[in-house]
């Protein structure tokens, strides 16, 4: 595989550091909300918001890096399922930011604000309001789903031109594939 | 009709210190404040989780003061804070923070304040006394400031305390990392009174 027929590595990176943080916080994001309030469970939320705002920071670079490394060109396939690659693609762009933002709110609505790593208090968003707080979440739940289902979609697709058209679209977004 | 004339200044005569007080005349802060206004008056508190400062607020504080501006070494104070409707920033911790581990606030429904005596400090003045909540009583020293209006005065203050000392969130609450062992409690309590009699 010529070198050009592969995503630049940071692209790479950004991709597979960001899929990791969200690969973690989102089933913990499902998994903590119905616990019964205990230290536990305030340790939880924060290492959730901490993920969350990371991700957050990341997209800023990770949209830089897909305008100035331009991605190689999708591989010969029917054209609705390059079309579906291209919308699942923005989609998930969208979603990397439009997700944490929106916990982001629901939690200045809910009168939490958001403390950076325990250490870096965000500013509030909205102010403390008992109804947006849960309009806000769910917002913030119904993103998140979207989000866990369009990950399922785009793995799914990748396995399957990795295992069925055995070609190489995966492979040029992994850092050892060739 | 001189003798209706003096009914008249009779039944004005124990109204005049407070008429010139009203129009600012007579001693400045010539005033005893003694009455809590229980509805005007706010005790609010701050903790941190995990880094998260979290406002709460108490449903109501009652008591008895005697505090005269002028006088500050004769003031006492008996502050009592119902602990029960209190507020701590959502369902979930209202809901814990009156259990056993916490508060235990069917034991020990108010938590107090009495003041043994009042220091003046810099610009304000300075509570000093005994804080007892659930069962269990400090030495505290509380920094305030005083404005009065009339025969009205407002008292705002703030302290630190350290809830591990009351025992308040035991056993796995006992993490300071989680939840900070400093809790830190304003008040503005307004109070009502007479003007002071002169020495």
């Amino acid at each position: 595989m010529t070198p050009t027929a592969c995503y630049a590595w940071p692209a790479m990176t950004l991709h597979w550091l960001i899929a990791a943080l969200i690969l973690v916080t989102l089933p913990l994001g499902w998994y903590m909300q119905d616990l019964p309030l205990s230290p536990t469970k305030l340790q939880l939320f924060s290492y959730h918001k901490w993920i969350g705002v990371t991700v957050l920071l990341l997209v800023l670079p990770r949209l830089w890096v897909r305008l100035s490394y331009r991605p190689p060109a999708l591989l010969p396939a029917p054209v609705w399922q390059q079309r579906i690659a291209l919308v699942t693609h923005g989609a998930l762009y969208v979603l990397m930011a439009a997700v944490p933002l929106s916990g982001w709110l629901m939690s200045s609505a809910k009168g939490f604000p958001v403390v950076y790593l325990g250490v870096l208090a965000l500013p509030d968003l909205v102010p403390k309001d008992r109804a947006l707080g849960e309009v806000l979440q769910v917002l913030h739940q119904t993103l998140a789903f979207s989000l866990a289902g369009l990950i399922v979609l785009h793995v799914a697709a990748a396995l399957k031109h990795q295992l069925i058209n055995r070609d190489a679209t995966l492979r040029r977004m992994l850092p050892f594939g060739r | 009709m001189h003798a209706t004339h003096g009914r008249r200044l009779a039944r004005l005569t124990p109204a005049l210190p407070a008429l010139l007080l009203a129009l600012g005349l007579g001693q400045a802060q010539a005033i005893e404040v003694t009455q809590v206004q229980a509805d005007r008056s706010k005790v609010s508190f701050t903790f941190k989780q995990m880094g998260v400062p979290v406002t709460g607020a108490f449903a109501g504080a009652t008591g008895t003061l005697r505090f005269d501006p002028a006088h500050p070494e004769t003031a006492t104070a008996r502050i009592a804070i119902d602990l029960a409707g209190i507020d701590a920033g959502s369902q979930e911790a209202n809901d814990e923070v009156v259990g056993k581990q916490w508060l235990n606030v069917k034991a020990f429904p108010t938590a107090e304040f009495v003041a043994s005596r009042v220091e003046a400090r810099g610009n304000g003045y300075a509570a000093i006394g005994k804080l007892t909540i659930k069962g269990t009583t400090r030495d505290l020293t509380a920094p305030f400031s005083f404005k009065s209006e009339g025969t009205t005065g407002v008292f705002d203050g703030a302290f630190v305390f350290k809830r591990l000392d009351f025992g308040i969130g035991e056993g796995i609450w006992s993490d300071v990392d989680t939840v900070a062992n400093e809790i830190e409690i304003k008040f503005h309590v307004v109070a009502t009174g007479t003007p002071a009699a002169d020495q």
